[in-house]
């Protein structure tokens, strides 16, 4: 391939660019304390915040996977007025402030809510305060990203190999199970990682929908924030795990979402 | 909410303080105050010192009081980072001597406001909640501040000396947001400062907590070091303490330093 001259401006703008994404990376590499990591990292709020997010981030994606993957198979393959705006509506809270959607769910689901009013002078239920509300607020924000992530997956597969099992005589439901998932596993897999890393780093929508409490709803983001007040090493820690979490699933992904290079 | 809110200030008082200095550097010392501050103040002061600054800037036409509100942790946090604040309003003395011990402070705190707790329920108290002992009643959603937080570690007192053991099912980050998880309806009761019930009208109810078990809460305030007009910073910590302002504190609620 030709190498390209490239303008002085450029290169000085996009070196600036880099800075400002690396600097504060570095900043925290530089300024966690590593030799106290491994105490930070075992103390029993640290941990049980740890718990929380797995249990929730977890729970989460396999909400969106159940819920998601029906969704992004209509998307892709039925056609129907309004499908562009649904798909909107349901993709929204990827850039919606998340903040946003915690006093959206709480207006639907909390106490008093649209839903919420009813589960609680029904069923008793309450969801605010609870770990229930944190996987839902969780789900709420990084379902979207696994949606889109399958309805393209969806889109770009070959299409024959359907065919060719429904002209042999299965079921709808069979093809589904045993032919579209298998093909579209690359896409299914990415999705549910970055639905799963969305998951981990949520905050706005946790805090604001079901609170803060160590070990019910305090997940590590909130734990982050928190201890930033009153232990800023074990906060500058617990940071580098989200940190790292997020780089392996970055690079894990790099042939979806950075290209090949 | 209040953390998105308050980085955007942080940001945008930042940015009028770079601006500021170029125009007032060459101002004679003799001149009406001019040019901008950044007031970091409690969450529970933001209905009052809103008023303040408002009333600060009509006696001096020139100077602009910007605001910060948060809870007093995450201020402190704020400003030992490197946020450019010019003053800083506590709601307890503990965040006040930790900055100060750090060696952030200009010149002695000085005590502004009092306040006191209230329980903070419904309008019309659904739960019939009549003292701090309610709040351990089955079936009563209570929730309260982070520890670090002072209104958190009052309410921890009041409790303590009232012999009430409740778990909060949530520790807000601040005042402000219990208030408004109680207006929602999500919680059935906290414990805040009398001026956040007040600060609230019709949208909620305020229950006493007795002389014996409540705490009296001390906010003292302080010129940051570093300040970029510590002249005007001055003039707005005199302006809070003069009887102008202390008297705009009272009509929110608090009592009298």
């Amino acid at each position: 391939m030709r190498r390209q001259s490239v303008p002085i401006v450029v290169i000085a703008l996009a070196t600036i660019g880099v800075a400002f994404f690396v600097l504060p990376l570095l900043g925290l590499v530089l300024r966690a304390p590593w030799g106290n990591a491994a105490r930070s990292l075992s103390e029993p709020e640290t941990l049980e915040a740890l718990k929380l997010s797995l249990v929730a981030s977890l729970s989460a994606t396999g909400i969106a996977l159940v819920l998601g993957v029906p969704m992004a198979w209509i998307y892709a393959r039925l056609e129907f007025p309004g499908r562009a705006v649904l798909r909107a509506l349901t993709t929204l809270p990827m850039v919606l402030p998340p903040v946003v959607g915690g006093i959206a769910l709480l207006l639907a689901f909390g106490r008093r809510g649209l839903l919420g009013s009813w589960l609680d002078t029904t069923f008793g239920i309450t969801l605010p305060f609870t770990t229930a509300g944190v996987i839902m607020a969780e789900t709420f924000v990084a379902m979207p990203f696994l949606i889109l992530t399958v309805e393209a997956g969806l889109r770009s597969m070959d299409r024959r190999y359907e065919e060719a099992a429904r002209t042999l005589g299965a079921s709808r439901w069979r093809v589904f199970a045993q032919v579209t998932l298998p093909l579209i596993g690359p896409s299914l897999f990415a999705g549910a990682v970055l639905c799963w890393a969305r998951a981990l780093g949520e905050f706005g929508a946790t805090i604001t929908f079901a609170g803060n409490f160590p070990g019910i709803t305090q997940t590590m983001p909130l734990a982050v924030y928190l201890l930033l007040e009153t232990n800023p090493e074990a906060s500058f820690v617990l940071s580098l795990v989200l940190l790292l979490i997020s780089l392996l699933v970055l690079i894990g992904l790099r042939h979806r979402w950075l290209g090949t290079a | 909410m209040h953390r998105r809110t308050s980085f955007v200030m942080v940001a945008a008082t930042f940015l009028a303080a770079c601006g500021s200095t170029g125009g007032t550097a060459a101002s004679p010392s003799a001149t009406p105050l001019s040019g901008t501050i950044s007031v970091f103040a409690a969450a529970s002061l933001t209905d009052s010192f809103k008023a303040l600054g408002t009333a600060f800037q009509a006696a001096h036409s020139g100077a602009t009081v910007q605001f910060n509100f948060a809870g007093t942790p995450t201020l402190v946090t704020q400003i030992e980072q490197g946020a450019q604040a010019d003053v800083l309003a506590s709601a307890d003395t503990t965040n006040m001597d930790k900055l100060k011990g750090d060696g952030f402070t200009v010149g002695t705190p000085q005590v502004f406001a009092h306040n006191q707790l209230q329980i903070v329920v419904a309008p019309g108290n659904p739960k019939g909640i009549t003292g701090l002992a309610d709040l351990a009643k089955p079936g009563v959603i209570y929730i309260s501040e982070a520890a670090t937080v002072p209104a958190g570690k009052y309410s921890l007192q009041a409790l303590a000396k009232a012999s009430v053991t409740v778990t909060p099912k949530s520790l807000e980050t601040d005042v402000k947001s219990v208030v408004s998880k109680i207006e929602l309806g999500e919680a059935d009761a906290g414990i805040v400062y009398t001026t956040d019930v007040k600060a609230a009208g019709s949208k909620v109810h305020g229950v006493a907590v007795p002389d014996a078990y409540n705490v009296v809460a001390t906010y003292p305030l302080v010129a940051v070091k570093g300040t970029k007009n510590a002249d005007l910073a001055n003039a707005f910590i005199a302006f809070v303490l003069s009887s102008a302002g202390q008297s705009t504190l009272e009509s929110f609620g608090f009592l009298h330093a």
